[in-house]
């Protein structure tokens, strides 16, 4: 992933287009909507402005790519770890809460 | 947090009945295993996972009588859990808020991001298949500051909303937007050898 998207010229212009062209976001203000857009709370208007910024910049498409795979890796990683539920139940916690019930 | 229907299976709406001890028995059998793993999941530390579980259950018993059948018996409990959990990482002091900013998205003085092409990302599938990147996911997320990973597996993982962790936390539901994010956004950045493939699987 040694590779950067736009360079040089193009980036620059990029930057002049995102900041002052009416409509646009900079990658800056895209990255405080992140959030609100996977989580499904971002209302319809800015979800316009969000996913226009997003046809536009690579960077933010390859960025909110990998960030909803992390999301996605997690949430794997843990329910594959519920495997690890115990299968016998654990007899002398068991007593124990029941013990500490009695009292 | 979404009631689990599987998980239901008829005890909604119909509190156990803990007249007898038989009842109780009952309950603490059939929901042990689930709220240890949970607890485990949030403490990182078996021993300390025990003795949240016995307190849930504890707190469980004295507050059935107030338990309204709103939801299932297990999302009540969950939460319970996760409160009586959240407690004992409270009692730890196991604080270790440092910083997230070295781990946040970089953007150039134009305001353009700084992000590097994805020739390819490892697949959901790969991870599925092995234990050594799952552990490695694992590891990351317990490497977040203790607050950030609770908000983060609250909320990713554990399936609660933003309003229900504020909730828990105690805190904005603001607050919880702005920290899940930075954690998230964290864990990419640390989990880019795994999302590389760099990682053997």
């Amino acid at each position: 992933m040694s590779k950067q998207g736009t360079t040089g010229i193009m980036r620059w212009l990029k930057g002049f287009m995102l900041k002052h062209l009416y409509g646009m976001i900079t990658c800056g203000q895209f990255e405080e909507f992140v959030q609100a857009y996977h989580d499904g709370e971002l209302p319809d208007a800015q979800k316009r402005v969000f996913e226009w910024h997003l046809r536009i910049c690579q960077e933010c498409r390859e960025y909110l790519a990998a960030y909803q795979r992390t999301i996605e890796l997690g949430r794997i990683a843990f329910e594959a770890s519920d495997e690890t539920v115990p299968v016998e139940v654990p007899e002398g916690l068991v007593k124990a809460i029941l013990d500490a019930r009695r009292q | 947090m979404h009631d689990d229907p599987s998980a239901s299976n008829g005890d909604a709406l119909k509190p156990v009945g803990l007249q007898d001890n038989v009842d109780a028995e009952k309950m603490v059998r059939e929901h042990i295993g689930w709220m240890l793993a949970l607890a485990e999941r949030l403490l990182r530390d078996k021993a300390l996972a025990e003795d949240a579980v016995q307190e849930a259950f504890i707190n469980a018993f004295a507050g059935l009588a107030k338990f309204e059948g709103r939801s299932s018996l297990k999302t009540w409990l969950h939460r319970i859990t996760v409160n009586s959990a959240l407690a004992k990482l409270r009692q730890q002091q196991r604080a270790n808020e440092q910083s997230l900013d070295q781990y946040q998205p970089e953007f150039d003085t134009q305001g353009c991001r700084i992000e590097p092409v994805w020739p390819s990302m490892t697949s959901m599938q790969e991870v599925l298949e092995s234990d050594e990147l799952q552990a490695r996911v694992r590891e990351q997320i317990d490497s977040l500051p203790t607050v950030s990973r609770i908000i983060l597996q609250l909320r990713d993982i554990e399936g609660y909303s933003g309003n229900e962790v504020a909730s828990i936390l105690d805190i904005s539901e603001s607050n919880v937007r702005v920290r899940l994010h930075r954690a998230r956004a964290a864990l990419k950045k640390l989990l880019e050898p795994v999302l590389l493939g760099e990682i053997s699987r």
